[in-house]
């Protein structure tokens, strides 16, 4: 029962045949090699698979890939520019937004839904919106300190 | 997972045949939040999924008869941030906000969490509370039924095989109303609630006696409860805080809660009463002031 489906991944078309259960975090790690985005808890509570589909921020483990067909998918791995970093992970390296770095990517990606979707962030709306990414090293301050510092436009 | 065949059919009938052919061992599909989660923990092993993601209009957010009809395949995060649910029911909007992350009310659909029957979900609270009906298609025609008639059991709704949920339809609020949802959740944000509770209170033209009143509970038994006779201690009468309360108390007697790592049985009763009373003097109290802000 395997399907070849079409996704335009961080800009680029990509054809891949997949067994219909692959979930999508499954598909863009072990079929297409993006390792960036991370399985933490498989149940769609953490956050550590966090990518955007369509612009949306969902999570690639509880997705299956078959109902992403034709659709865009952007991960982590599409963030940075050719010379230079998102200003989102730039902001996360200046102010320390990360410890050990599993939950980095889907925190990073989360971030970037937030400021495409509201550019200028309350602490409050911050708070809101990242709440489904958890930091088991609980750097908490810093993510949101770094979100921060990544929406203030003299750093954009 | 277990493997399955997949369809994404682009019109209802097409997917209500596929559906018809293939009986008990079609599941359908929406966000997947809640199947997906399910096959991965292998508690169910469907062997044909339908998809309802590519068939169009199913998604809308509309008018419909002075209240608002919300698609089976509307996000929660559609609802939650659509002006036309903000303006006309602020409260379904707010209740839609309190579901898990904002990542997840991305991906999980209306018709989708209605059709899951879980007890612990916070939009069938509030759309009892409004007095809310439920759409449904099969192969031999279309249905609608009062959502609080839609739960039957712990995961078990009024669906026949292929029949599939198309949408809710919520009556807008008469004039001097008020509504208030209130989760009681200790554990975090995200979280399903420990106790939750919808209220709807309606004035006399007088604005000073309740007309109406509905109320209705979750997460402290195998469906949603609606709390008949807290309502009915309310209706017709002039409303102060000890009635409120007193109201409060009596969904002591609807609710069965279960024990489980967010609290005994008996914890989660007391707070449902505490509760409710609480959901309903915020509602009375937002009814009093719309009254008062169209004098």
């Amino acid at each position: 029962m395997n399907r070849k489906i079409r996704l335009t991944v961080n800009g680029t078309a990509r054809a891949v045949e997949i067994p219909t259960y692959r979930t999508l975090l499954d598909c863009l790690r072990n079929d297409l090699g993006l390792t960036g985005s991370k399985e933490g808890c498989g149940v769609g509570v953490c956050g550590a698979c966090t990518v955007l589909l369509d612009g949306k921020m969902i999570s690639s483990c509880i997705a299956l890939a078959v109902s992403a067909d034709g659709h865009e998918i952007t991960t982590i791995e599409g963030l940075a520019g050719d010379e230079r970093l998102h200003p989102v992970q730039q902001a996360f390296i200046d102010a320390g937004g990360f410890q050990c770095g599993i939950c980095t990517p889907g925190q990073v990606v989360s971030a970037k839904a937030l400021l495409d979707a509201i550019p200028n962030p309350s602490d409050a709306e911050i708070r809101e919106w990242m709440l489904g990414n958890l930091c088991r090293c609980t750097g908490y301050y810093k993510i949101i300190e770094s979100i921060r510092a990544a929406a203030q436009p003299s750093r954009a | 997972m277990n493997a399955f065949e997949y369809a994404a059919p682009r019109t209802l009938d097409e997917a209500l045949a596929v559906l018809g052919e293939h009986g008990d061992e079609a599941r359908v599909i929406a966000g997947g939040t809640a199947l997906v989660t399910m096959m991965r923990q292998r508690l169910v092993r469907p062997s044909y999924l339908v998809s309802l993601r590519e068939i169009a209009g199913l998604d809308r957010i509309e008018a419909a008869n002075g209240g608002l009809r919300l698609g089976a395949l509307a996000t929660h995060r559609e609802v939650e941030t659509s002006p036309r649910v903000r303006e006309r029911l602020p409260v379904l909007a707010e209740t839609f906000r309190r579901v898990a992350s904002v990542r997840i009310r991305h991906m999980a659909t209306v018709g989708g969490a209605l059709a899951h029957a879980d007890p612990n979900q916070d939009p069938p609270v509030t759309l009892i509370a409004l007095g809310a009906r439920v759409e449904i298609r099969g192969a031999s025609g279309r249905r609608e039924l009062p959502l609080e008639e839609f739960f039957r059991d712990y995961y078990e709704s009024a669906l026949e095989p292929g029949e599939v949920v198309t949408g809710v339809v919520v009556p807008s609020l008469p004039a001097a109303s008020g509504a208030a949802y209130v989760k009681f959740l200790p554990r975090t944000a995200d979280d399903y609630a420990t106790v939750a509770v919808a209220a709807t209170v309606s004035l006399e033209p007088d604005g000073e006696r309740c007309r109406t009143a509905r109320i209705a509970l979750g997460s402290v038994g195998v469906t949603p409860i609606r709390a008949r006779a807290a309502e009915a201690l309310l209706a017709g009468q002039r409303v102060g805080a000890d009635l409120l309360r007193a109201a409060g108390e009596s969904v002591r007697g609807a609710v069965d809660p279960l024990s489980d790592h967010r609290g005994s049985a008996a914890y989660k009763r007391e707070m449902a009463a505490v509760m409710a009373g609480r959901a309903l003097t915020q509602a009375w109290d937002a009814a009093r002031a719309s009254v008062r802000g169209t004098r």
